[in-house]
């Protein structure tokens, strides 16, 4: 018999070793498909880490790809702190993309400087919106969030399909489903030249700093931490839960609105129904990963960027199929997740003693 | 009877941690007898059976079973698939039947081919109907179980134990979940499966129907078996105070003058889902100074009583007044800042965050306090130096004040809590099962800290199964039983004994 054990304390090599060694193991098994596509293995492996680090437009390609997977990342590790369950990040990035082309294409004309905090602010707030309302009915009514707010996600959708046919369609676009463009004092500055990278990767780095701070040295971070590890305790020690479950719900959707708001002023400029290609479902892979840490997760965003844009980069140059990207990303995915489990817990043999 | 034993119980040991929960208990059990097993929660009843059952591996000791010409045969230990083979059959209190499936696939399931192609239900329903014939048990067979009632459900556990053919029947509590009508109608049906050389183990606190029912009694108590009786012979002062013990323990409690009411609880009442969530009319008062022991056995309200005075439920009716002043709001934060210390009954669930440090832990009923923050950031330095001051007076001992709470052990864990209680300088302190699971030298602890508190001029409200501890301590002692809660004038074990088991002193 086998059973599962926590481990009690983590020793430095388990908590650093053990995702390097996943990463390793992921790369060998992730080479079996490559073998078998008759791609030579180790040189497509080194066009996947030319791909990522092979020039500054391909970092800072992967900079670009890492920053909205950090906001929905963010917001997928502090929901789940508290054991709400947001998986409807994808939903609330596309509540504050609207809610940034709502403002930020014309509607109010003002300088750079109030206009740009105004669009970050509207679209926190839809994307808060769009998490809180899931947890009042969680709180008030004891409806599974994980129902609502995945569920959510859809009738976002539809309603961002039925925003870019209607009242956000730009009159200029040709009769495509998309919004006008974001004011040029509207958009979030770029970090570099000729490069797509732009000041939401700052935005997103400071967030993470400051959840982690927050979570670890306030008031309101315990009582997300002692209301996620233990409800009954927190409760009876007269932590007020549901006021906690909200705060933690708007913070999420903010964050994950972020997301929204960071890629259509940071990088589209206008809004299509394909923002994002499931940033917000990636964000909660970005988060387990990262081990529900804030800081985890801004590395956890680069190393998925890395391997979504080194595997794409290196399926071009070695003409295999796209998929084989995918199955790279999902493998390392895999590997790096089991391996989080046994840095976390450990395997025990049962004895069973004294048989006659 | 008979005299051929069918069952020997030799020696057997179990600890729990700390906790020695059966130590080397011998037991005998006669062909076609009815033996009870009578203790109060916590001393061993259920451990014994399940190590009988093979659910829990002794740490020594063996058992012995008798076949029909009377030889032994070793029944091999922590192995529920031997108990069966060897015809020992195990009815628990709380039903494990599929509510979806009807009575009859109830009583099948399991003791069926994993691959048989071909259920034969005829044969099956052919093997119950005699079954039922001779035991006078009987329950629709062809109902889904979800409808049936408490008493007929129990009626399918026991069905469903006789079809595998067992020699021994064990019922753990049978009658709790049933009337007084269709407990005994039970019995009538347990003296008549005896009469076919069933041999019957059943497990029972109630007094009444333990002598009126079985041919013996064995009493254990803190994992030792401390009498055997024949019920012919047997009064229930006699077992009241086999029960309880006789032995007190010691602690120095000055005669204290007490002062005003610090709590009063008018009429409460509160009906939850089910008896054990339901309490009626219940009226107390604590005052400063003083103990307030309420005994009973767990089950009978104490939880959902304790609950409500810390906030956690909110009653149907009635007042909980704290210094005269009514506590309407029911909400945990509030009592506390009332002056309210809870010791909760399950310290791991609802006493520490146990992912959280010991230092956090010891803070988290206290973080509006400017002594560990200031405009809603916390002072790191702060709380390690306040943590390792209560640790060490406190005496929580363990990886320090970093470490995970649930590194810590039982006693460790109470202590924190203690600390955490204490440090608040509370006027009434809900002590809820604080022994209960600690060695010796903690639980003295515990009993020490409460009768601080009190001299302090706190009044405490002590909850416990544990007639020891409730005596030794307590200054007056209400006795809790079936959700309603009535005063003990004397305060000597036996009537204790026998108003925790519902008989009137």
């Amino acid at each position: 018999m086998i059973r599962v054990e926590p481990r009690n304390a983590n020793s430095a090599i388990f908590s650093y070793g053990v995702p390097i060694l996943s990463a390793f193991v992921a790369l060998i098994l992730a080479s079996i498909p490559l073998w078998l596509a008759g791609a030579p293995v180790l040189i497509s492996y080194v066009e996947m880490a030319k791909g990522v680090f092979g020039s500054k437009f391909a970092f800072s390609e992967m900079l670009t790809r890492a920053t909205p997977l950090m906001f929905t990342g963010l917001a997928a590790a502090l929901a789940f702190r508290a054991k709400l369950w947001n998986i409807g990040a994808e939903g609330q990035l596309y509540l504050g993309a609207i809610a940034a082309v709502a403002i930020g294409t014309g509607y109010i004309e003002a300088p750079a400087f109030i206009l740009l905090p105004l669009i970050i602010a509207f679209g926190c707030a839809a994307g808060s919106v769009g998490m809180v309302v899931p947890a009042i009915l969680k709180t008030r009514y004891g409806a599974d969030e994980v129902v609502t707010t995945l569920l959510l996600n859809f009738i976002i959708i539809i309603f961002l399909q039925y925003m870019l046919e209607g009242p956000l369609k730009d009159p200029m676009g040709l009769g495509w489903p998309q919004s006008s463009p974001i004011l040029d004092q509207g958009m979030l500055p770029p970090l570099m030249e000729r490069m797509r990278v732009h000041s939401g990767l700052i935005i997103a780095i400071v967030c993470a700093l400051i959840a982690q701070f927050m979570l670890a040295r306030s008031v309101w971070g315990f009582k997300l931490r002692a209301v996620g590890e233990n409800v009954f305790a927190a409760r009876h020690a007269g932590i007020k839960v549901n006021r906690t479950i909200l705060g933690a719900a708007a913070i999420s959707g903010a964050l994950a609105g972020m997301a929204g708001v960071s890629e259509v002023a940071g990088l589209k400029g206008y809004l299509t129904s394909d923002l994002s290609p499931g940033f917000g479902y990636a964000g909660i892979i970005v988060a387990m990963l990262a081990g529900l840490s804030p800081i985890g997760v801004v590395i956890s965003a680069l190393f998925i960027a890395s391997v979504f844009v080194g595997a794409d980069s290196m399926s071009r140059a070695m003409s295999v199929s796209s998929y084989l990207a995918d199955l790279v990303v999902s493998t390392s995915l895999l590997c790096v997740l089991i391996g989080g489990f046994f840095s976390r817990f450990k395997l025990v043999r049962a004895k069973l003693e004294g048989k006659n | 009877m008979t005299s051929s034993p069918v069952l020997t119980l030799n020696g057997l040991s179990k600890t729990f941690g700390s906790v020695q929960a059966a130590q080397s208990i011998n037991l005998e059990l006669f062909k076609g007898e009815v033996l009870a097993l009578l203790g109060e929660n916590g001393a061993g009843k259920t451990t014994l059976m399940n190590m009988l059952f093979g659910h829990y591996m002794p740490d020594s000791g063996s058992i012995d079973i008798f076949d029909s010409s009377g030889t032994a045969n070793q029944l091999q230990l922590g192995n529920p698939q031997a108990a069966i083979a060897a015809g020992i059959g195990m009815v628990h209190q709380h039903f494990t039947l599929a509510e979806n499936l009807d009575a009859l696939d109830n009583i099948m399931l399991g003791s069926e081919k994993f691959l048989e192609l071909r259920r034969n239900k005829s044969r099956a329903m052919q093997k119950v109907q005699k079954i039922m014939n001779d035991s006078g048990l009987v329950a629709p067979m062809n109902v889904a179980v979800g409808k049936l009632t408490v008493g007929e459900r129990q009626r399918v556990e026991i069905l469903k134990a006789l079809y595998r053919d067992v020699k021994i029947l064990v019922l753990d509590e049978p009658t709790a979940v049933l009337t007084p009508q269709e407990a005994d109608k039970l019995f009538d049906n347990i003296t008549a499966m005896t009469q076919n050389g069933l041999s019957v183990i059943f497990i029972s606190h109630k007094l009444r129907e333990v002598l009126a029912f079985s041919n013996r009694i064995a009493v254990l108590r803190h994992g030792r078996k401390v009498g055997e009786i024949s019920s012919k012979e047997a009064n229930e002062r006699k077992i009241a105070r086999l029960m309880v013990g006789e032995e007190t323990k010691v602690f120095s409690r000055k005669k204290l003058e007490v002062g005003e009411p610090v709590l009063e609880v008018d009429n409460l009442t509160i009906s939850g889902s089910s008896k054990r969530e339901s309490i009626s009319d219940i009226n107390l008062s604590v005052n400063k100074h003083e103990i307030l022991g309420i005994a009973g056995i767990s089950g009978n309200g104490q939880t959902i009583l304790a609950n409500a005075i810390s906030g956690l439920v909110k009653p149907s009716s009635g007042k909980i007044k704290i210094d005269g002043e009514n506590i309407l709001s029911f909400d945990p934060s509030n009592i506390i800042q009332a002056g309210v210390g809870r010791i909760p009954e399950d310290r791991h669930k609802d006493g520490i965050v146990g992912q959280m440090s010991v230092a956090e832990n010891m803070i988290i009923e206290d973080l509006n306090s400017s002594k560990i923050q200031s405009r809603g950031l916390l002072n790191h330095e702060a709380i390690m130096r306040y943590c390792s001051d209560l640790s060490s007076k406190y005496d929580v001992r363990g990886p320090g004040p970093n470490a995970s709470a649930r590194l810590l052990s039982g006693g460790n864990i109470q202590k924190l809590i203690l600390a955490r209680v204490f440090e608040a300088f509370p006027k009434l302190i809900l002590a809820n099962q604080p022994t209960r699971g600690l060695d010796m030298g903690a639980a003295a602890d515990v009993a020490n800290r409460l009768l601080e508190a009190r001299q302090r001029g706190s009044g405490v409200i002590l909850i416990s199964e544990d007639l020891d501890e409730i005596l030794s301590l307590s200054d007056r002692i209400m006795v809790i039983y079936d959700g309603k809660l009535r005063i003990a004038e004397t305060h000597d074990r036996e009537t204790l004994g026998l108003m925790m088991a519902g008989e009137a002193a």
